[in-house]
């Protein structure tokens, strides 16, 4: 191996070590998510914009569907279903707090899936979201 | 024609008004992890609303908290749970609400809004008994005393 071929090598080991730390931000989170989903189902072919914005509107049979406090257009500020506190837009682009500390997402995803889906979300099903939301843009 | 403003103003503000109950009104009592965590979706309400025992029993099934699931991570639900417990309600106040959980539904609670009228609770703007601040504008800073408070209409 050359002194150049070498170089890259290690190079690409050290931003592979890199990202396995995953940065606090919506595309590192998304890269923890791909990572997550892939070790549960070697079947894993990324995310889709499309399942994550049909996650985020329905109901799943339950009461209320994300939406329900996040509004329909997730760029919007929304109102908590039963207290009726204001929420701030969830979308990062109108947002640029949201997705910016994995344990807040975490939290907030195991309670909200608990409320509308009545179980935890999986990987593949928090990834599909975040990419829904990070769509959206402004 | 102002005057009569004024005067319905008042009367109206007046009808309304509520008791002075006593024990105090300005709660300082605080916590970050406390404001942060409760806050997100209700106002944070002071401990002294509650006794050590009731919010024991919040603390403890914060997965099913009022119909959503609030649950916690392990490290904040003590940190959170010390501070309640140092500042709860005590003496006749915690005996009479016994272990409630709710706030609304304690003796005192009760008392201190006798006079407000089933309209109130009932307006869009105030959406439920448990939004103190659709009233009292200053609970988000713990400050619930009489001057503060101001029934939409």
């Amino acid at each position: 191996m050359s002194v150049t071929n070498f170089r890259y090598v290690a190079s690409l080991g050290l931003c592979l070590l890199a990202t396995s730390a995953f940065a606090e931000t919506p595309g590192g989170i998304q890269d923890s998510f791909a990572q997550a989903a892939r070790a549960s189902s070697p079947t894993f072919s990324g995310f889709s914009t499309s399942r994550g914005e049909r996650l985020f509107q329905s109901t799943h049979g339950g009461e209320w569907s994300c939406a329900s406090c996040h509004t329909r257009d997730p760029r919007d500020v929304g109102a908590h279903a039963k207290t009726g506190k204001t929420i701030k837009a969830l979308a990062p682009g109108a947002n640029p707090q949201r997705f910016t500390s994995s344990s807040k997402v975490e939290k907030w995803f195991k309670r909200n899936c608990n409320d509308v889906l009545g179980r935890e979300c999986t990987a593949q099903e928090k990834g599909d979201v975040l990419t829904y939301l990070m769509s959206l843009g402004k | 024609m102002r005057f009569v403003l004024k005067t319905v103003m008042v009367l109206g503000l007046a009808g309304f008004a509520l008791t002075a109950g006593a024990g105090e009104k300005r709660y300082t009592a605080s916590n970050a992890k406390w404001q942060a965590e409760c806050s997100s979706c209700h106002i944070a309400y002071p401990p002294q609303l509650l006794p050590a025992v009731s919010w024991q029993r919040i603390l403890g099934g914060l997965d099913r908290h009022f119909g959503t699931d609030a649950s916690m991570e392990a490290k904040a639900t003590e940190e959170i749970g010390a501070f309640l417990a140092a500042n709860a309600a005590r003496g006749k106040r915690a005996q009479r609400a016994g272990n409630q959980i709710r706030i609304t539904e304690t003796p005192w609670f009760r008392h201190e809004h006798d006079e407000v009228a089933p309209a109130v609770w009932k307006s869009p703007k105030v959406k439920s008994a448990a939004n103190c601040a659709a009233c009292h504008l200053g609970a988000e800073s713990g400050d619930y005393s009489e001057h503060n408070v101001r029934m939409p209409r």
